[in-house]
């Protein structure tokens, strides 16, 4: 019968091999750096308001996304988690965008 | 009948949980949910109160130094990847390692702080300070608040840091160190939202 730091070592092996690779971590970090550059010189660019916050808030949705869900495991890990935390964040956005669209601070 | 799964802790203690996730797993991604309302509060009122304020410097166009403060973006999105790197060391035995990606990610966020200090002090030299406007209350706090949530993460780095030079965080304890890096995680998203939508968006 398998004891407890058998299984703790089963779940560590698991988890390492269901996990990215250092190397991989590293090229998720450089698309994030390429993002963030391309971010910054989006809000330089002269683009119209619009077009250029459409696109600034998409690349910083991306980013979140890729954050949460390799950084942070939400794409290995049990989804009981991933349905915690969207929740937590559904509600957040839901809230505060009809809070701030009854204020019209939105154009 | 559901299957109960059971969940082996950090101190090797077998533990059944209904969900297969430890408590303090669950805990912490149930907190982090609860973060996203608090700073969902603070952005939104910062974005109420832009452009409001009748005194003082009242745009952020003429205080925003967006170069320095992408650089320092920039700090704190890489400290997540040496955070990371921390918690892969741990889950491969690779003690030395975890020390050294601990240490690094703690220094990167201390380098990230001392540019927030240097900010605030160049706003205020301009005129800006918490209690000067609408601006720059809701500035401040918001800015403030994550500026407390990096600090707090660099002081259970440097914990763990201390705990496995002592010994006292073996790899049967990774999942203290996946715990603290789902903070440090969240903090980093949060400022690539603060990043976007304060500093960059016209």
């Amino acid at each position: 019968m398998a004891t407890s730091s058998d299984i703790a070592h089963d779940q560590e092996h698991d988890a390492a091999h269901d996990h990215p690779s250092d190397g991989r971590y590293v090229r998720i970090a450089l698309v994030l750096a390429v993002l963030t550059a391309i971010e910054v010189w989006l809000s330089y660019a002269g683009l119209s308001s619009k077009l250029t916050t459409a696109t600034l808030l998409i690349f910083a949705a991306v980013k979140f996304a890729i954050v949460a869900m390799y950084f942070m495991h939400l794409k290995f890990d049990n989804k009981v988690l991933r349905r915690l935390f969207v929740t937590g964040l559904a509600l957040a956005i839901f809230c505060y965008v009809a809070y701030l669209s009854t204020m019209q601070v939105f154009p | 009948m559901t299957a109960v799964e059971t969940t082996v802790h950090g101190d090797g203690h077998g533990h059944a949980t209904n969900t297969g996730v430890s408590n303090e797993k669950v805990a912490m991604w149930a907190f982090l949910g609860s973060e996203c309302l608090l700073f969902g509060a603070l952005i939104s009122t910062y974005l109420l109160y832009r452009g409001k304020s009748v005194s003082g410097p009242t745009e952020p166009a003429d205080l925003f130094d967006i170069p320095f403060t992408s650089v320092s973006s920039f700090v704190l999105l890489m400290s997540s990847l040496t955070m990371v790197l921390a918690l892969a060391a741990i889950q491969r035995r690779d003690e030395p390692r975890l020390r050294l990606w601990l240490l690094a990610t703690a220094l990167l966020g201390a380098t990230f702080i001392a540019g927030q200090i240097y900010e605030f002090t160049a706003f205020v030299n301009e005129g800006l300070t918490i209690s000067t406007n609408v601006f720059g209350s809701s500035f401040f706090v918001l800015t403030g608040f994550h500026g407390v949530h990096v600090t707090l993460g660099i002081v259970m780095l440097l914990s763990l840091w201390g705990l496995s030079a002592r010994g006292k965080l073996p790899p049967e304890k990774s999942e203290t160190v996946e715990i603290a890096g789902l903070y440090w995680h969240f903090v980093d998203v949060v400022w690539i939202v603060i990043f976007t939508v304060i500093y960059l968006v016209p």
